[in-house]
């Protein structure tokens, strides 16, 4: 068995890939034995009330309605930026990336605290998509950067307009960094906890996080959390559904070039315009905000050793969380891009339903298993950085997985017609190629774990507090000024990861 | 060969990074010697109290912070296991229900008896160390003072629709809930909890409520009166528009909610623990927390607060056991009207 598997050069990649899933899948066993162990009358009674399809309306109008601004905004962003003759796209490219750095819950704290308006359907879509749409313009931005203009060219040469070449040509190869952007943008949606929870807007995810705190037994905040993984299976299949199998790799020969950039022309200015209020809006409310906070509250002071500890602690478990993370999804990775069938699909599946979990429920499991199982990992980092893991795995695995997607399986090949073995075609060839979706999978990762608040609050060990723990326990006391500083350190400790993932997706230079 | 070496020093890199967080962790004040208090309260309020104890007596003391039945919740799953030695809430629902489970330790009678006996449970297993009033909030361009309801009750009542606000996830408002509960029993509690659901607009927190009448959006809000005296030290910025509003004469509206501190019986530092929560009860902690941003009632008679706060004796709020208080019932009572 072992021996045939390994003559396919599968076998040590597919028995990582198992235990990297089996692992993601441990919160999601806990809620199923929860909910088998309540009974169906139970369930059905926690299930079946009016608050629970008040809920569902909440969630599902404001996922729908984020995925639409996000991928609207992303890609018309992205295309701005990499195909028309758009002056400093250098800047315009890191300033729509900046707001990566800003967290969603320091966002809406900037919003919320200036005007209350926004605690409403439209203002919750607003804020949220404010801070979620640089998932999709990243990605795309990427995609566009390797994106040849030959197909276009082709098309356009056959007569069609130059806006009907992109769609029918370009757009279609872009798709899975689209859909995969606009995934990622529905599940943290449902995920999303500390910014809702401060727009007033009420969802699944904040409503769980209210059972957890007010109900001792949990199976209400189990019930609820149960419908959550529904809706992030549902949300899976019609990404699904969307990508198809289609390849998306350059298959002709030569070095590739990209298509030549649109002239702007008198249409430069309202593009001006439009760009500057979205960055306007995306960027300097939340920080103008701050920036008022840590001028106006009595309470505004500088505890520099609290402050220094809580960012050491949140810079070490965002890079052993990056990493962690990384490691668990390069072989998953290789193993859904490079041996596509129904395993490999199933695998990355379950990889992702994990993600749509709250990190409150992901902790809880960790907390009841890790105290049933093995007593001495409870409450140390190993196993908050499992949580991190568990949670952000699909970060690093869409990153990787679309630059694997783009790299010919060709080399792959041909170090193994070399005499390579599997592993070290990985190790030398594979990993080689995707290094740019590698970094920019470890900054998106090290960026979530250092703005994460539930898990951190219920894992990390006794007398650790994390930047983002830190600006939530102040910020939800009253205390806005004392908030201040953390949300500062919390945007100045995502910078570099922003840059660098900005850096990685960046425009090609402008040719003279 | 260079690229082997190139392996090499990322794996490298990758080991250092994974193990970067664990060095950090310990690298910290580490101390197996330090109290564990899972602390429900006011972080910043409880650090202060804790770096005077430790300058005091030597000992030194980590918190754990969280929500009121965030952590009790905790403590019940951690059972035994659970490394805390004390516990610290906002509200005594908390407490009782981590009593209900046998996991204090009682505490000691110089310990009890520095606070009013209505502020701690008969059995002497944990006692009250603060205390906050329940108040209404009211912005008076959108209300006058004469239309201010007498009972907390009357809120319910059609002439407050859209009228009242209140957070219902919070363990302050649950708390008043279990006194409406314990006061007036549940037939009367599931018609008010109806009735302010029909009423009232619901936000995430005490201070998004103060906020939120302050602005005008709505011309009432149920919360506790330090949210709305603390504003007014800070800033002013989201109460200078409203006033406070005291129910008073033993309406469940003056209903005066209980911090509780308990030993956990189970903890590896019981004497320091029990030095702890004493020192919380003695005069010097008490004016520490009188002395602080947090603007609680101090339960000590020896300590009253004594800022420009309604003084504690006017209050006169119902009375009601701290341990009769039902968590349990109230979430069931709320999740049932839709609130939860």
């Amino acid at each position: 068995m072992i021996r045939t598997l390994t003559r396919r050069g599968a076998s040590p990649l597919t028995l990582v890939g198992l235990v990297v899933v089996l692992l993601t899948l441990i919160p999601l066993g806990y809620i199923a034995y929860a909910l088998v162990t309540m009974g169906p009358a139970d369930l059905a009674a926690l299930l079946w009330r009016p608050r629970v399809g008040e809920l569902l309306r909440n969630t599902l109008s404001l996922m729908v309605g984020t995925v639409a601004v996000t991928t609207v905004v992303g890609v018309a962003c992205a295309f701005l930026v990499n195909r028309t003759d758009l002056r400093l796209r250098g800047w315009w490219h890191a300033l729509l990336s900046a707001p990566l750095a800003v967290p969603a819950f320091v966002n809406s704290y900037g919003w919320v605290s200036l005007t209350s308006s926004v605690q409403s359907y439209a203002g919750a879509v607003l804020v949220v998509s404010l801070s979620y749409y640089p998932l999709v313009y990243l990605p795309v931005t990427a995609a566009m950067t390797t994106l040849e203009a030959a197909p276009e060219e082709v098309a356009r040469s056959l007569g069609r307009s130059r806006t009907r070449a992109f769609f029918s040509a370009a757009l279609p190869r872009l798709l899975p960094a689209v859909l995969g952007g606009a995934l990622l943008v529905g599940l943290h949606v449902l995920a999303e906890f500390g910014a809702l929870q401060l727009l007033n807007y009420q969802t699944f995810t904040t409503a769980i996080y209210g059972q957890y705190q007010s109900s001792f037994a949990g199976d209400a905040g189990t019930a609820l959390s149960g419908v959550l993984v529904v809706l992030c299976v549902l949300l899976l299949t019609v990404e699904l559904i969307g990508r198809g199998g289609r390849r998306v790799d350059r298959v002709g020969r030569g070095t590739g070039r990209t298509a030549e950039p649109l002239v702007l022309g008198s249409r430069a200015v309202p593009v001006l315009g439009l760009l500057v209020g979205l960055v306007v809006l995306a960027l300097g409310v939340p920080l103008y905000s701050l920036g008022h906070w840590l001028v106006v509250g009595s309470s505004t002071e500088f505890p520099v050793d609290e402050l220094t500890r809580a960012l050491g602690s949140t810079v070490g478990l965002a890079l052993g969380g990056a990493t962690l993370t990384m490691l668990m999804a390069m072989p998953l990775a290789w193993l859904v891009v490079r041996r596509r069938g129904p395993v490999s699909t199933v695998l990355e599946r379950l990889a992702y339903t994990a993600n749509s979990l709250p990190g409150i429920v992901v902790a809880l499991a960790l907390v009841t298993v890790s105290i049933r199982y093995a007593p001495s990992a409870y409450q140390t980092v190993p196993v908050l950085l499992l949580a991190y893991a568990i949670l952000f795995l699909p970060r690093a695995l869409v990153s990787v997985r679309g630059s694997l997607e783009q790299a010919p399986a060709l080399l792959d090949d041909v170090a193994r017609s070399l005499g390579l073995t599997a592993w070290r075609t990985f190790l030398r060839v594979t990993v080689r190629l995707v290094a740019p979706g590698v970094g920019a999978g470890l900054a998106l990762v090290f960026l979530a774990v250092s703005t994460e608040l539930t898990a951190t609050l219920l894992l990390s060990p006794i007398g650790t507090t994390t930047l983002a723990t830190e600006f939530w326990s102040n910020s939800s006391s009253v205390e806005y000024g004392a908030a201040a500083p953390y949300a500062l350190l919390l945007v100045l400790a995502a910078v570099p990861a922003t840059v660098m993932l900005s850096r990685q997706a960046r425009p090609e230079e402008v040719r003279p | 060969m260079l690229r082997t070496r190139s392996i090499r020093l990322l794996a490298a890199t990758a080991a250092t990074a994974l193990a970067l967080p664990v060095l950090a962790a310990c690298g910290g004040e580490d101390d197996k010697n330090a109290v564990v208090v899972y602390n429900a309260q006011h972080k910043q309020l409880i650090s202060a109290v804790a770096k005077e104890f430790t300058k005091k007596t030597g000992i030194t003391v980590k918190l754990r912070n969280g929500s009121d039945l965030e952590l009790a919740n905790q403590l019940v799953a951690e059972g035994t296991a659970s490394p805390a030695d004390v516990f610290l809430t906002e509200n005594s629902p908390a407490m009782a229900l981590v009593d209900s489970k046998g996991l204090f330790q009682p505490l000691a009678r110089t310990t009890l008896e520095r606070i009013p006996a209505q502020y701690r449970p008969t059995d002497g297993d944990w006692t009250g160390f603060a205390g906050r009033s329940t108040v209404l909030v009211y912005n008076p361009s959108l209300i006058s003072e004469d239309d201010l309801p007498t009972s907390l009750l009357d809120l319910a009542g059609p002439a407050w629709a859209g009228k009242v606000s209140f957070s219902p996830t919070g363990a302050d408002f649950q708390a008043i809930v279990a006194a409406v509960l314990a006061l007036k029993g549940e037939d009367a509690t599931k018609a008010w909890l109806a009735g302010i659901k029909a009423n009232g607009k619901t936000f995430q927190g005490n201070n998004v409520v103060l906020k939120s009448v302050n602005a005008g959006e709505v011309a009432t809000g149920i919360i506790y009166h330090y949210y709305w005296d603390r504003d007014q030290e800070e800033s002013g910025e989201n109460s200078d528009n409203s006033k406070l509003y005291f129910f008073g004469d033993q309406d469940p509206g003056a209903f005066v909610s209980t911090s509780g501190a308990g030993v956990l019986a189970n903890g590896d530092h019981l004497t320091d623990a029990e030095k702890f929560v004493d020192y919380l009860t003695s005069a010097e902690g008490q004016k520490i927390i009188a002395d602080s941003y947090a603007l609680e009632y101090t339960l000590n008679p020896e300590v009253p607060l004594g800022r420009e706060v309604k003084p504690f004796a006017e209050l006169d709020p119902p009375a009601v056991g701290v341990s009769e208080l039902d968590s349990q019932k109230v979430v069931q009572l709320m999740q049932d009207a839709g609130l939860l």
